[in-house]
C-alpha cells in the first residue's frame, strides 16, 4: 500500500512535468505576449525592454528553466492585464467553475444510473427504448446549442430561469458559494444542465450495458435460484457489479465537465475559471492560461488517483500495486 | 412435507418450454416426463443442447423470455410449479429446490464475500438471528470440508480455487435443507482429482440429509457411479429411462448403447475412440419421425415416417425406439 502510494506519487509528478513542458512550449510558439502589454504606439526600444522585462529575450531553455524553478517556488507569474498573480486570479474564480460540475455530475449521475438501470434491466420495454433515443440525443446534440435553446426558451421565452451570473452568493470559509443561496440555485439551473447533458447520455448509457451484460452472468441466475427476489438480484447483486466499468469512465467524464465548464461558462456568462480562461485567451494573458492548464492537469491526476482507489474499495479482486 | 409415499417428490409431466427466437421457435424440451422418489437421485444424460439445463431452470421456474413453459406439469409433492405464482417459487427456491451450476467460477458473486452470499440465504428462508445465521455458515463450510471456516467467511470468491468454490457452491445449496438439488454439470469444470472429491461430496450430503438429486450430465460414467435412475434425453425428449443398472448394462436405445460406448474405457487401451456419428440436428426445425434416425445404424423407413413412442422394454427401461436393442445385442 505504501510502495503504492509512493509510485503513484512519482508518476504524478512525472506527468505534470510532462505537462508543463507542452503548456510552456505552446505557449512559446503561438503568438507574441509583448504587444499586449504595449502602447499600440511604442517604439521599437520600448518593446524591446517590455520583452527584457518579461524575459522573453533569452533562450527557449533559460525561459523553460526560469519557468519551471518559479513553478516550484510556488510563484506562477502575473496577470499581464489585471496586475495580479495569475493564481490568485484563477482560485477567486475556480469555486464558481467546481459548484457548476459538481451540480452537473451530480445531476448526470443522479439521472443516468436509475434510468440506465431500468433500460438494462427491462431492455425490451418502450419505456427503455425512449430512454435510449433520449440519450443518443444528449450525446449527439453539441453544449453551445442546447445552451442557447435553454437561454431561448427558459429565460426569454418562459423567463422561469436568469440566463446569465452566478447571482447571489454567501461566503463560506472565505469562499464564495452560489449553493447556498435560493438565488444562487436558481441561476445554476440552466448552465448545470446544459453541462450536464452528455455525461448524463454517457453514464446511463455504459449503466445500461453494464447492467445487460451482468444480467447474463451466472451469479445473477444462481442468486434468483436462491430464492431472492428479482429487484434484490439487479440491485444487491447487479448494480454493484454493472457500476464497475461507470466508475472508470467516471474520472475522465468529470475532467470533460471541467474542459466543456469553459464553453458553457461563455454562454451563461458564469464567472468561472473556464470563462477566466476564454477571456485571456483573447488577450493571450499567458500566465493565467499556464496556471489554468497545470490546474486542470493536477486536479485531473489527482481525481484519476481516487477514482483508482475507489475501485479497489467496490472490487475486493483489485488490490493497489 | 406430506407423508404420501405414493405421491412421488418430483413428477415432471409432458413438459414443453420453448424459446422463441428471431430465428424461430427452439423447441428446448419438447414431451419430457419422469419422477423422482424421495432421497433418489436421478441421472439427466444426453449431448450438448439436449435440453438438460432447460429442464432444471424449467423446474425451478427460471426461464427468462423469450423462453416459456408452453405445457405440461412439474409436480411437487402434487403441487403444480408451472401455475404457481412468482411468490410460491421464491419461497421454494433455495428452501426445497435449490440449484448448483456447472462453473463455480461464475456462479458466485465476485463482490460479495462468501459469508454474505451464504447468509442471504437463510436470511430468506429462515428466522434466525445473526448469530445463529453465522453459525449455520460456519458448520455447514466445515461440512463441506472447507477448514478455518469462520475466517473463510470473510473472505471473496476470488480468494478460493475452483474446487472449493464449488464447495462453497453446494454449501448454499444446502444450507436451507432442501429436499431436492439440481446439479446442472456439477464437476465439468474441475480438473479430474477435484472432480471425484466433489461427486463423493454431494453424495453424502445427500445421504446426510436425505435430499434427492437430479444429476445433470453428459458424462455417463459419473451418472452410472451416483444415480438410481438414469433419463437420457436427445433434442428436448426422453429417448430411455430406467434403473441404473438395467441401461447401462442393456440400454434398449441405439442412442444410449452409443453414449456407453463413447465413455472411455480405461482398463482396456483402444485406439480410437468409439463416437456417436453425425451431429445433433437443428432443433428448429425438426423433421417427422424420429429425431435419431439420421446418426442411427438400425434405422429403417418406418422411422422417417413415424416418431416412435416411449415404451416398455426388458427390466426397468422404457425406450422411445421402434427397433431397440434386445438385452445383450449391440448396434
Ligand atoms: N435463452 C435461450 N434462448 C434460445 N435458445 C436457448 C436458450 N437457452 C437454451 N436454448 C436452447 O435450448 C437447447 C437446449 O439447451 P440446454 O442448455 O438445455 O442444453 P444442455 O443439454 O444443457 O446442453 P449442455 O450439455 O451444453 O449444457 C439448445 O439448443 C439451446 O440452444
Ligand atoms: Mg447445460
Amino acid at each position: 500500500m505504501f510502495a503504492y502510494l509512493i509510485k503513484r506519487l512519482i508518476q504524478m509528478v512525472l506527468v505534470l512535468w510532462v505537462v508543463s513542458v507542452i503548456v510552456f512550449l505552446m505557449m512559446s510558439f503561438t503568438g507574441d505576449p509583448v504587444f499586449m502589454v504595449v502602447p499600440i504606439d511604442a517604439t521599437d526600444a520600448e518593446i524591446a525592454q517590455a520583452r527584457r522585462l518579461l524575459g522573453l529575450d533569452q533562450s527557449l531553455l533559460v525561459q523553460y528553466w526560469k519557468f519551471l524553478t518559479s513553478l516550484l517556488q510556488g510563484d506562477f507569474g502575473r496577470s499581464y492585464v489585471f496586475r495580479q498573480p495569475a493564481m490568485t486570479l484563477i482560485l477567486e474564480r475556480m469555486p464558481a467553475t467546481v459548484e457548476m460540475v459538481l451540480v452537473a455530475m451530480a445531476l448526470a449521475i443522479a439521472v443516468a444510473i436509475p434510468l440506465g438501470v431500468y433500460a438494462g434491466a427491462n431492455p425490451e420495454s418502450r419505456i427503455s427504448r425512449f430512454i435510449m433515443a433520449g440519450s443518443l440525443l444528449g450525446i449527439s446534440l453539441p453544449g453551445f446549442w442546447v445552451g442557447m435553446v435553454l437561454i431561448y426558451l427558459f429565460a426569454v421565452h418562459w423567463g422561469v430561469f436568469p440566463s446569465s451570473g452566478r447571482g447571489d452568493t454567501a461566503e463560506l470559509w472565505g469562499i464564495r458559494i452560489s449553493l447556498l443561496t435560493w438565488d444562487g440555485w436558481h441561476h445554476i439551473v440552466l448552465p448545470a444542465v446544459t453541462l450536464s447533458l452528455g455525461t448524463m447520455a454517457i453514464i446511463l448509457r455504459m449503466t445500461r450495458a453494464g447492467m445487460m451484460e451482468v444480467g447474463r452472468q451466472d451469479f445473477m441466475k444462481f442468486a434468483r435460484a436462491k430464492g431472492a427476489t428479482r429487484s434484490d438480484v439487479l440491485y444487491k447483486h447487479g448494480l454493484k457489479n454493472a457500476l464497475i466499468p461507470v466508475v472508470t469512465i467516471f474520472g475522465l467524464q468529470l475532467g470533460d465537465l471541467i474542459a466543456f465548464a469553459t464553453i458553457t461558462e461563455t454562454i451563461f456568462s458564469w464567472p468561472g475559471m473556464g470563462k477566466l480562461l476564454i477571456d485571456s485567451i483573447y488577450r493571450a494573458d499567458r500566465p493565467v492560461i499556464v496556471v489554468y492548464l497545470m490546474l486542470v492537469a493536477f486536479i485531473f491526476v489527482v481525481i484519476n488517483f481516487i477514482v483508482d482507489i475507489v475501485y479497489t474499495m467496490i472490487d475486493p479482486r483489485i488490490t493497489l500495486k | 412435507m406430506r407423508d404420501d409415499s405414493k405421491t412421488p417428490l418430483l413428477a415432471v409431466r409432458d413438459l414443453h418450454t420453448y424459446f422463441h427466437t428471431f430465428a424461430g421457435t427452439v423447441k428446448a424440451v419438447n414431451g419430457v416426463s419422469f419422477e423422482i422418489g424421495q432421497g433418489e437421485v436421478m441421472g439427466l444424460v444426453g449431448e450438448s443442447g439436449g435440453g438438460k439445463s432447460v429442464v432444471g431452470f424449467s423446474i425451478l421456474g427460471l426461464i427468462d423470455s423469450p423462453g416459456r413453459i408452453e405445457a405440461g406439469e412439474i409436480l411437487l409433492h402434487g403441487q403444480d410449479l408451472v401455475t404457481a405464482g412468482e411468490a410460491r417459487l421464491r419461497e421454494i427456491r433455495g428452501r426445497e429446490i435449490s440449484m448448483v451450476f456447472q462453473d463455480p467460477m461464475t456462479s458466485l458473486n465476485p463482490l460479495h464475500s462468501v459469508g454474505r452470499q451464504m447468509d442471504e440465504v437463510l436470511r430468506l428462508h429462515s428466522d434466525l438471528d445473526a448469530g445463529a445465521r453465522q453459525k449455520a455458515c460456519v458448520e455447514m463450510l466445515e461440512s463441506v470440508g472447507i477448514s478455518r471456516a469462520a475466517e473463510r467467511l470473510k473472505a471473496y470468491p476470488h480468494q478460493f480455487s475452483g474446487g472449493m468454490r464449488q464447495r462453497v457452491v453446494i454449501a448454499i445449496a444446502m444450507l436451507a435443507g432442501p429436499r431436492l438439488i439440481i446439479a446442472d454439470e456439477p464437476t465439468t469444470a474441475l480438473d479430474v482429482t477435484i472432480q471425484s472429491q466433489i461427486l463423493k461430496l454431494m453424495r453424502r450430503q445427500i445421504a446426510e440429509t436425505g435430499a434427492s438429486m437430479i444429476l445433470i450430465t453428459h458424462d455417463l460414467a459419473v451418472v452410472s457411479e451416483m444415480a438410481d435412475h438414469i433419463t437420457v434425453l436427445y433434442c428436448g425428449n426422453v429417448v430411455e429411462r430406467g434403473r441404473t443398472r438395467d441401461l447401462i448394462a442393456n440400454p434398449a436405445h441405439p442412442y444410449t448403447r452409443g453414449l456407453i460406448d463413447s465413455i472411455p474405457d480405461t482398463t482396456h487401451r483402444q485406439d480410437r475412440l468409439r463416437q456417436i456419428p453425425g451431429s445433433v440436428p437443428d432443433i428448429r426445425n425438426l423433421p417427422r419421425g424420429c429425431n435419431f434416425r439420421d446418426r442411427c445404424p438400425r434405422a429403417q423407413t418406418l422411422c422417417a415416417e413415424q416418431e416412435p413412442a416411449l415404451t416398455q422394454q426388458h427390466g426397468s427401461l422404457w425406450a422411445a425406439c421402434h427397433f431397440p436393442l434386445a438385452p445383450g445385442e449391440t448396434a
